[in-house]
């Protein structure tokens, strides 16, 4: 039968079997296994039937907790169930994991195996997560490839139904789930034919139902549990020949056989690695590469991890073996090995201890970890754990990859050593995430994948940062099928999509001599060199590489495309790079831009043809001169005033270097100074504001929605200018706040993002050109010096006494310093303004808890964080615990300090003679209500410490332990909407009950940002998002109205584009509240679909149609006998859609389903007036009558 | 009393046609209610050929913005997603079609000339009985001259007539140096009607915020007078129908400009401001009045007053405002 050839990824080839075998899909979304999902949810949408005909129910849950209790639900009752996730979702759905296997019931759940957070969170791949649940009593079936992700899934779905073992089918994190590769597609009769309707039906038949009643889930006691626990053993014994019956009726079918253990290499090797996941790929091709130099080497290939058959392992096992690695990719401290390991140690001792060992004696065993996190895993690696395994006496739990100074388990190798062959063309593309780079790769592995009898792998990496981040792009394309599971480090082909990065990236040192290097550039062909950093100009001599330029954003200029240069590039890629001919590859490209943009309308189609054939007549050759002889120099990734931590690990890490950093380089227990975003200067706006200040009013809105501190205030002294740069700019302050005073507006140069909010925001025009404000933008080259001198010399400039200055106020809150700059969120992004304002109001007294999510990786993803310091030392410490837990684990902090303050507030009675009466007296009074009184508490604290010093008694030094807990600390949990409403609500809400003084922000996007956009129960009813790709048909929970239900909660909802005085003057209240705040903020984002630069329009008219409400809600004005809630906007003005239809999220469904458009945002009007009137009357309540308090605690 | 007329060889029962611009037919049941009320043809909402570029690409940026970049979030909205505007238009205007009995005028604006054309045959195939080209264009640049402009209003109309077989009308601003010149040419090329004139909105200065506001109202009355001057002017002139709007009213309105030459009025203001059941008031005044004044049918009264039919034809002409001019000093 002849199947179609697709490039996929690992993600959908998992999801394309899983949503034709089930009825019933539960999701959540977690990175990387969220895709899934997505398309789960989108194939449901769009009436994709299973293999039975019908369109499988696709439900979303609040967490992974809750979709597994949802799969178990539909299992028992009979519905054939599945599930996608990883790491911490999977862990947390490891207890329905165990009822699940407990009671037999068929199932697989798809894993993109990712690594469990530790001293970290890290997103990428390694097996911590399935290993944390191989106690569960599931069957593990690893993946090794894309082509095995879609094959495994469907023998695992045949096998589980028939074994009534539930599976585990996992896959490697991005390295397989995120990995595009040409694989064969299973039609829809391979898999017909691998499910038999009647274990589905047997399936069917054990299901609840009050027709034929049962009970299953009782609790048993010590006299019966043991015996029933053991009744399941003769499923266990028979899954692992279900599992290759299943692999051998497959091989049938499609061909490919497939083995519990599969052995490849020397037939007499005497040297095995025994190893699973895709670092088995690359094993696969080194021993290949070995055994065919006559190295008598070999490897098993782990497919059925559990149930273990220790028969079928020792039967793939030649006879021949002496010495065996057993690779692990997660680590287990304190254990004598890791799993594999000791599995393999385990079924080898039995064997010889039971006399069936083939090779009669044990031979030597050695464990290992690699990968971890995605780290790399190379043949170069492989060569050495076989070299290791030469030895005499090999290095047990060794590590490779990296190189562990400490306690010296790392094997070193030899970083030169490839193998990969000349027939593959290795292509590495660097581009900026904004210009469409990745996409042009794959629709470049597409092409070539599936129009040429080439095969075709890609895989990318992305940095951390989510504006201006660098991608790299790493492409084969060979006649054989490719096992190369690592990314490219001698490149035939590199490719640099932003002329910028020859300054920051040492790109052409994976050059390989000969290689083709196509670099876009503002230069042509004749200056070019000229302008090259002259590292690079001494690599394309050295290496002889055949070197072209495109001017690729004037050809996008010309055609309309923006800032995407996409189709550019791939179009110069496919001229040079030689794998078709260039009318064969135009004429493909051309196809496959219909086939990718044909349903967005002819005009998106049109133009990209158009830069296909003007980018051809803007590509040249260069000639490439002998010498070189640039006075460019590569920048160096931070300036040489950078603290020594600083140069030592983050600069390395900032330049890409990471890898090389050894273990004693990094801390022990993951943690990290503040203040190191200052020091990556990025440098990626090509316009940033100019402030004039003849024409500004002297607002600070400009400041204040800065989302990344990049303009600032100051308010300071004229004498203060002494040594100001000749332009530096300086202006009398207008207003009563500061009179005398100087005010400089001052831009980062080297920080801003250029997302232009500031400027949008700006009131001022110019009288003269009413286009002009009193901050423009203008292109940054040009100034970035000059304002570099400017900025250095802003901040050295004394911040004003926080003693003097209103902190509930635009202005005066401004004038604070922010403790949260810099920070890598999206350019213009919407819920940084309200970090970096609270960092300003209390960011020196300030404990953050952060949720999983956009600002715990904004927040603290390395190289660098945003959080900083002041000049005395002091800002926000930061944490994150994981997604789900964050309100709990910022209550552990409160509870902390409150304990730790009275501890502190008894030893200082206790100690009052000898500290000095006056001094407790003063302390223990001192309410802190205002900055001065904190100030005062300070000064106390510093003489109680310097008086405890010279007191010799245990009290004294316990008390000086604790001291610091006596000046008053804000505790803030922050997070998203996914985490506030969805997984994290029930803890939310026992915190908000508990009624301890915590500020809890919610920084509602309304949908899952930082997965890429699912919906949460904060999505707005009509809004268009992931896992609602129909449109949001259930209105948005009111969170706030929750929360005003205890009545002892602060609680306000802001938007700060509708009125920023509104949010400070929430936040100052909600701080000084002594109980639980709730702060539920606006925050537009990227996933919106909207002009982020305008987004503040957007926010002002979120509240303006009603949809966002603004209020204050302070149970104190009830002991005055006033109602506690204040409305702070007025009566909608505008129409929803007026407001929705400004955001590609609401509008996009009119373009493609306009009735249902219709109908939901008709049910959001509607919403809309029911909220308003529902909040009208509840603000209009007379409280007159209540007397006293409600404060809970 | 015959109130029948016959405009772009389509035989309609009275002369009171909604025009193109306006909400109203954008409501399959607004279209039927208008039927209703006595509206003998409807002309349908504008398809904006440069609106649906537009909107497809400003999707497609947002769509796909700030994708590709961070790899938990490597998109935002699920890839198979379909810009179906065009296609939403198309099937709108068949239905439409299918809703009512009358007559149903397609609208089109283009910018190319291939946009006009590709547009035009897809709409006729929604079964639409005529064509209206709305041609909206502000010639801003200074070095494009008159002739361009006009040239390029007349290789529209040729392309579009040679490739739909419907009757094709062209509705015009007034703004060109040789009116009646034009009106000839356009009626040469192959315009089955032109539709006087186009009202374009003016913006407005809001001095407060120092903004350029759009600023939509609603006509008046006195609009009527250009399209009415000239179609007086061209009737019997041009070999083609003529449709007169902009500041239709009244009955007393509609009257005029059927006598001054126009074959159907189309209203809009009118309807928005007193809603559809004003079609209806119109007729019943019509009536109302050809009775008292004896009149018989439409066909009567149309041109009576046209230039070349009336007693001062130099009324329409130069003099006719320096009279006025005085009359105010």
């Amino acid at each position: 039968m002849k199947r179609r050839k697709v490039t996929i990824d690992g993600n959908e080839a998992a999801a394309y079997v899983a949503y034709r075998t089930n009825e019933v899909i539960a999701i959540y979304p977690i990175t990387p296994s969220s895709p899934m999902g997505e398309w789960a949810d989108a194939w449901a949408s769009e009436g994709v039937k299973n293999i039975w005909g019908t369109v499988p129910v696709v439900q979303e849950m609040q967490s992974e907790g809750g979709a597994a209790g949802a799969v178990h639900g539909a299992l028992q009752t009979g519905a054939l169930t599945t599930t996608f996730t990883a790491s911490q979702g999977l862990l947390l759905m490891v207890p329905n994991m165990f009822k699940i296997a407990g009671e037999l019931t068929p199932t697989v759940f798809h894993i993109s195996a990712r690594t469990v957070a530790t001293h970290a969170l890290s997103i990428f791949g390694d097996h911590s997560d399935v290993m944390a649940a191989r106690t569960t009593g599931w069957a593990m079936l690893a993946s090794n490839s894309v082509q095995e992700v879609m094959d495994f899934a469907l023998i695992a779905e045949a096998a589980t139904l028939e074994a009534r073992v539930p599976f585990v089918h996992f896959f490697d994190g991005f390295r397989t789930s995120h990995e595009v590769m040409k694989i064969e597609e299973l039609t829809e009769d391979d898999i017909r034919s691998m499910i038999d309707d009647e274990m589905v039906f047997a399936h069917r038949s054990r299901a609840l139902s009050p027709e034929h009643p049962v009970l299953r889930g009782s609790a048993q006691n010590p006299d019966v549990f043991f015996q029933a626990r053991e009744t399941c053993n003769p499923f266990y014994t028979a899954c692992p020949g279900i599992v290759q019956k299943a692999m051998d009726k497959f091989a049938s079918l499609v061909g490919r056989q497939y083995r519990l253990f599969d052995y490849f290499g020397a037939s007499d090797a005497e040297r095995v690695i025994v190893v699973m996941g895709s670092g088995a790929e690359t094993v696969q091709e080194t021993v290949e590469f070995l055994a065919k130099k006559g190295e008598k080497v070999g490897m098993l290939k782990v497919r059925l991890f559990r149930p273990f058959s220790v028969a079928d392992f020792i039967k793939g096992l030649p006879a021949s073996v002496k010495a065996i690695a057993a690779l692990d990719r997660t680590k287990e401290p304190g254990t004598i090995g890791e799993p594999l390991y000791q599995d393999v140690v385990t079924a080898l001792s039995e064997s010889l201890s039971e006399g069936s060992l083939l090779m009669g004696q044990m031979p030597r065993v050695i464990g290992g970890r690699f990968g971890l996190s995605s780290k790399e895993f190379t043949p170069a690696m492989v060569v050495r754990v076989f070299a290791e395994l030469k030895k005499p006496q090999p290095k047990n739990h060794f590590t490779i990859g990296i190189v562990d100074d400490v306690t010296h388990t790392s094997l070193d190798y030899d970083r030169n050593f490839s193998i990969e062959p000349s027939t593959v063309l290795r292509g590495l593309f660097y581009g900026l995430g904004a210009d469409g780079t990745v996409s042009a790769n794959k629709n470049s592995i597409k092409i070539i994948g599936e129009e040429t009898d080439n095969y075709a792998q890609g895989y990318f990496v992305y940095d951390s940062k989510k504006s201006g981040s660098i991608t790299v792009s790493h492409l084969r394309f060979g006649p054989d099928p490719i096992h190369s599971t690592y990314l490219i480090d001698s490149a035939n082909f590199v490719a640099c999509h932003q002329f910028v990065f020859l300054e920051r990236y040492d790109m052409l040192k994976y050059a390989i001599p000969g290689a083709t290097f196509l670099l876009n550039s503002p230069y042509g062909q004749e200056d070019v060199w000229d302008h090259l950093p002259v590292e690079a100009q001494r690599q394309i001599i050295e290496k002889k590489l055949k070197f072209y330029v495109v001017d690729a954003v004037k050809v996008a200029k010309e055609t309309g495309m923006g800032g995407r240069i996409n189709t550019i590039m791939q179009t110069c890629f496919f001229a040079v790079a030689g794998v078709l001919s260039r009318e064969e590859a135009i004429a493909q490209i051309k196809n496959s831009i219909k086939k990718t943009y044909g349903s967005k309308g002819d005009a998106v189609v049109q133009k990209n043809y158009e830069a296909v054939d003007k980018t051809l007549a803007n590509l040249f050759e260069v000639k490439v001169p002998s010498v070189a002889a640039s006075q460019l120099r590569m920048h160096p990734p931070v300036p040489e005033e950078a603290p020594e931590f600083v140069h030592r690990v983050t600069a390395l890490i900032i330049a890409s270097q990471g890898d090389d950093l050894p273990v004693s380089a990094m801390p022990c227990d993951g943690t990290f100074p503040t203040g190191t975003a200052q020091w990556e200067r990025r440098n990626i706006a090509l316009e940033i504001p100019e402030w004039d200040p003849d024409v500004c009013i002297q607002c600070a809105k400009c400041a204040m929605v800065c989302p990344h501190a990049t303009i600032r205030v100051k308010v300071y002294d004229s004498r203060d200018l002494v040594g100001a740069p000749a332009s530096f700019k300086s202006t009398d302050y207008k207003g009563p706040e500061f009179p005398g005073m100087k005010l400089t507006y001052q831009v980062a140069p080297e920080d801003c993002t250029g997302c232009g909010l500031c400027v949008y925001v700006c009131p001022a025009k110019n009288k003269k050109e009413v286009r002009l404000k009193a901050i423009n933008m203008v292109p940054q080259p040009a100034i970035r010096e000059r304002e570099a001198q400017n900025y250095q010399f802003f901040l050295n400039l004394p911040e004003y006494d926080r003693r003097l200055v209103r902190v509930g106020t635009i202005k005066g809150s401004q004038v604070l310093q922010p403790l949260f700059e810099y920070s890598g969120a999206c350019s213009g992004c919407g819920e940084t303004p309200y970090l970096k304002l609270i960092s300003q109001m209390f960011g020196d007294r300030m404990l953050v808890a952060n949720a999983t999510g956009c600002s715990s990786i904004y927040g603290g993803n390395l190289p660098t964080t945003p959080y900083a310091q002041d000049k005395q030392g002091r800002g926000p410490a930061w944490s994150n615990s994981l997604f789900e837990d964050n309100a709990e684990f910022g209550l552990g902090f409160r509870l902390t300090i409150d304990k730790q303050t009275e501890q502190a507030s008894e030893l200082l009675k206790k100690l009052s003679p000898a500290i000095g009466e006056n001094l407790v007296k003063e302390i223990l009074g001192c309410p802190q209500k205002d900055e001065a009184e904190i100030y005062q508490q300070r000064q106390r604290v510093r003489e109680v410490k310097s008086r405890l010093e010279k007191i010799a008694s245990p009290e004294a030094k316990n008390l000086l332990s604790l001291a610091d807990f006596l000046v008053k600390k804000s505790v803030w949990i922050v997070g998203g909407d996914g985490w506030a409403y969805d997984i994290g609500y029930g803890g939310l809400d026992h915190v908000l009950a508990a009624g301890r003084n915590v500020n809890i922000l919610v920084l509602d996007t309304e949908v899952y940002s930082n997965t890429g956009g699912q919906a949460s129960k904060s999505t707005p009813r009509a809004a268009v998002a992931k896992f609602a790709a129909g449109g949001k048909g259930t209105p948005k929970k009111d969170l706030g109205l929750h929360a005003m239900s205890y009545g002892s909660v602060y609680v306000a909802q802001v938007a700060m584009g509708s009125s920023d005085l509104q949010t400070v003057k929430a936040f100052a209240e909600a701080e000084a509240y002594d109980g639980p705040s709730l702060i539920i903020a606006y925050s537009h984002c990227i996933a919106h679909g909207i002009n982020m630069t305008a987004a503040m329009d957007n926010q002002k008219a979120a509240v303006n149609s009603g949809h966002w409400s603004l209020y204050r809600y302070n149970p104190e004005l009830v002991r005055e006998g006033k109602n506690p809630l204040q409305l702070d906007y007025k009566k909608p003005k505008i129409k929803i859609e007026e407001y929705a239809y400004m955001e590609t999220r609401y509008k996009m469904l009119t373009k493609s389903n306009p009735e249902a458009a219709k109908h939901l945002i008709d049910l959001a009007q509607k919403d809309a007036d029911e909220r308003w009137r529902l909040y009208e009357q509840l603000a209009a309540m007379d409280y007159s009558h209540i007397p006293g308090a409600v404060k809970s605690s | 009393m015959y109130l029948t007329t016959t405009y772009m060889g389509l035989k309609l029962k009275n002369p009171l046609v909604p025009s193109a611009c306006g909400p109203l037919s954008r409501d399959l049941g607004k279209i039927r209610a208008m039927e209703d009320a006595g509206a003998s043809a409807i002309v349908m909402y504008s398809l904006f050929e440069e609106e649906i570029l537009h909107e497809s690409k400003e999707l497609d940026y947002y769509l796909t913005h700030g994708t590709e970049s961070f790899a938990e979030a490597l998109t935002y909205y699920h890839g198979n997603y379909e810009f179906r505007d065009p296609e939403i238009y198309l099937q709108y205007l068949s239905d439409a079609k299918q809703a009512v009995d009358i007559p149903v005028i397609g609208s089109l604006n283009g910018i190319s000339v291939g946009g006009w054309v590709d547009w035009a045959k897809k709409m006729e195939q929604t079964g639409v009985d005529a064509l209206e080209l709305n041609v909206y264009y502000i010639p801003t640049d200074p070095d494009l001259s008159g002739v361009e402009v006009e040239q390029m209003y007349l290789d529209v109309l040729k392309a579009v007539k040679q490739s739909v077989k419907i009757p094709v009308a062209i509705k015009l601003g007034p703004y060109f140096s040789s009116m009646a010149n034009m009106a000839k040419r356009l009626a040469k090329a192959g315009a089955d009607g032109l539709v006087l004139y186009n009202r374009f909105y003016q913006p407005d200065l809001d001095i407060e915020q120092l903004e350029v506001v759009p600023n939509l109202v609603l006509s008046t009355q006195q609009e009527m007078r250009l399209p009415m001057r000239w179609i007086a002017i061209l009737y019997g002139r041009v070999d083609c129908s003529m449709a007169a709007t902009s500041g239709i009213h009244t009955a007393e309105d509609v009257l005029k400009m059927l006598m001054a030459g126009a074959d159907v009025t189309m209203v809009c203001s009118a309807l928005l401001k007193h809603g559809v059941g004003r079609i209806s008031e119109i007729i019943k005044g019509m009536l109302q009045w050809m009775e008292i004044h004896e009149y018989e049918s439409v066909n009567q009264m149309k041109g009576s007053m046209s230039q070349k039919a009336c007693a001062q034809p130099a009324a329409f002409e130069r003099a006719n405002y320096m009279k006025a001019l005085r009359s105010y000093v």
